[in-house]
């Protein structure tokens, strides 16, 4: 289980967090939903240690792995699909997935792993020799969520898979975050597009201006007058999605 | 001029741009991750060269052993600049940092001026590499032909570890983005001194054949030669590979060429470099197999 307490991170006197508390819990899907600028994507990284916290502590199972680099965080397990995809463009698809297995010395095990890959984005097999520059958006989201399944994660983090993507890729993408987790993996999800992410979690917390405003089990968090109000409302929801679009 | 000194010519020329291709591939590796010029480069090329004097001199280790063990050392000192040097000043300013690569370059001349003394040292010759072969009427010093034959073996091996190892893939993906290669639990700083090791490993190869090809050490040695290898890495596109080893080779060709072809022009041999460097940032600056990358935030 993966505590994150008290969790504070500030840039330059600004603070993108003000001290929030999560639990994800085994084998559950867990999202974590809010408004551009809320401070999701700094969550993410504060676990990961690529933002320094100003304040605050993350276990796991019981280890703290508050100061540790990122390079041992994801030896404990952890895992982060970064943002906006970020593949390395120059190398190839299945180099890719060679390097989210960075810290397995195991041959087979990797091999092992790059076919559950395959097995779950077969286009990616198909792919395996081209460079990951030339795969279209959707496929390099599927890249970087197969990268990142690579190291076998205990805990895998997906920061907004969905962003960018055109409506039936977003459509794919949750069933595979759901197929993922069927298989037995930890999420933490954070997304924008909450109705999408709620439906598909078990637990949802709302964070608001660094605060967690809001939580709740998947289902209630969908039918909270004020998650409604502000998250799924349709107006609002359109609105976002032209805003994605734009990106 | 007959068929036989323009061979001779041409094979000068390869020698010379083979060494520059050597050292130039560690400018380039080193700029295409850390977007850094190593301006110490040139001088870990005289270190490497006098490494290997000393160990000749020196010690009672065989030649080819020195050749060895030399480069091997100085890719450690390497990788040691980089982490008094560079590292201390990872994420401040480029210009930070190029400052601090001036400064190791000063630094490491006036050392070497201080240790290794001012004056030319000449540079021991192993008796296998020394003299001419006779090639169909053409003679060819055996040092020009055994030049180029190291500098493919090391070109190969060193393109086998980039494209095919794992380090080499975290270079190449280091190269693109660094949070990111963290993310994939990629050791920053050891693929980092992986790159120093490697870049001045193979400067220090080329500073035993420069000695054996022009062979008075001294302290400054690696300046010129320096800034030409840099230049060679900006002409082939600065952080490609491929780009530098072009680069090198078409510097020492036309350098010795131009010469040959027209002997007026000796006294400009070393403003060669710098007019074609011109041009070819004037007709395509990013270099010639260079392409237009986004900045690195």
């Amino acid at each position: 289980m993966l505590t994150i307490s008290n969790l504070e991170v500030s840039y330059g006197g600004i603070n993108a967090l003000r001290g929030i508390n999560l639990n994800i819990e085994e084998n559950k899907i867990v999202t974590l939903i809010g408004a551009n600028g809320a401070g999701k994507s700094s969550t993410l990284r504060a676990i990961m240690n690529l933002v320094k916290k100003t304040e605050g502590t993350v276990k796991y199972d019981g280890e703290d792995l508050t100061n540790l680099n990122t390079m041992d965080i994801v030896k404990k397990g952890i895992a982060l699909c970064p943002e906006g995809r970020r593949v390395f463009e120059n190398l190839t698809v299945e180099e890719n997935l060679i390097l989210g297995a960075y810290t397995i010395k195991d041959k087979a095990l990797i091999d092992n792993e790059m076919n559950k890959v395959y097995d779950l984005f077969p286009i990616l097999k198909e792919r395996n020799w081209q460079k990951a520059g030339t795969l279209s958006g959707g496929e390099q989201q599927m890249l970087a969520v197969g990268r990142a399944l690579m190291v076998k994660p205990k805990v895998l983090m997906l920061d907004e898979p969905s962003l960018g993507l055109a409506p039936l890729l977003v459509r794919d993408i949750f069933e595979i975050i759901k197929e993922i987790h069927r298989q037995g993996n930890t999420i933490l999800l954070v997304e924008q597009n909450a109705k999408k992410a709620l439906e598909i979690a078990d637990y949802g917390y709302v964070l608001e201006t660094g605060s967690l405003v809001l939580e709740g089990n998947g289902k209630e968090l969908l039918l909270n007058d004020k998650v409604k109000e502000a998250y799924l409302g349709e107006a609002k929801t359109v609105d976002s999605e032209q805003k994605k679009g734009e990106n | 001029m007959s068929v036989s000194e323009f061979m001779q010519h041409l094979a000068n020329g390869t020698s010379l741009g083979s060494l520059y291709a050597l050292m130039a591939i560690g400018y380039t590796m080193v700029y295409g991750i850390l977007r850094l010029i190593n301006f110490a480069h040139g001088d870990i090329f005289m270190i490497g060269a006098y490494l290997t004097y000393y160990g000749i001199v020196y010690t009672s280790l065989p030649w080819w052993a020195v050749f060895i063990l030399a480069p091997v050392l100085t890719g450690i000192m390497g990788l040691i600049l980089e982490k008094l040097a560079y590292k201390p000043l990872r994420g401040s300013p480029r210009i930070t940092v190029l400052i601090s690569a001036i400064g190791a370059s000063f630094l490491l001349q006036n050392l070497g001026t201080l240790v290794f003394g001012g004056r030319p040292k000449a540079f021991p010759i192993p008796k296998m590499l020394s003299g001419t072969l006779k090639i169909g009427g053409v003679s060819i010093a055996v040092i020009s032909i055994v030049i180029p034959i190291i500098t493919i073996i090391l070109l190969l091996t060193l393109t086998f570890i980039i494209q095919k190892t794992k380090t080499g893939m975290a270079m190449r993906a280091l190269s693109k983005d660094f949070e990111t290669a963290s993310l994939m639990g990629i050791n920053i700083n050891k693929v980092i001194s992986t790159t120093f090791f490697l870049g001045s490993f193979l400067a220090a190869v080329g500073g035993i054949m420069w000695g054996i090809k022009y062979p008075q050490l001294v302290p400054l040695m690696g300046v010129v030669p320096g800034l030409k290898c840099f230049i060679a890495a900006v002409i082939g596109g600065i952080g490609n590979i491929t780009g530098a080893v072009i680069g090198g080779f078409i510097l020492g060709l036309g350098e010795i060429l131009i010469i040959a072809f027209l002997p007026t022009l000796t006294g400009y041999r070393d403003a060669f470099a710098f007019v074609l460097l011109i041009i070819i940032l004037l007709v395509k600056p990013t270099g010639l197999m260079g392409e237009r990358q986004a900045e690195k935030v």
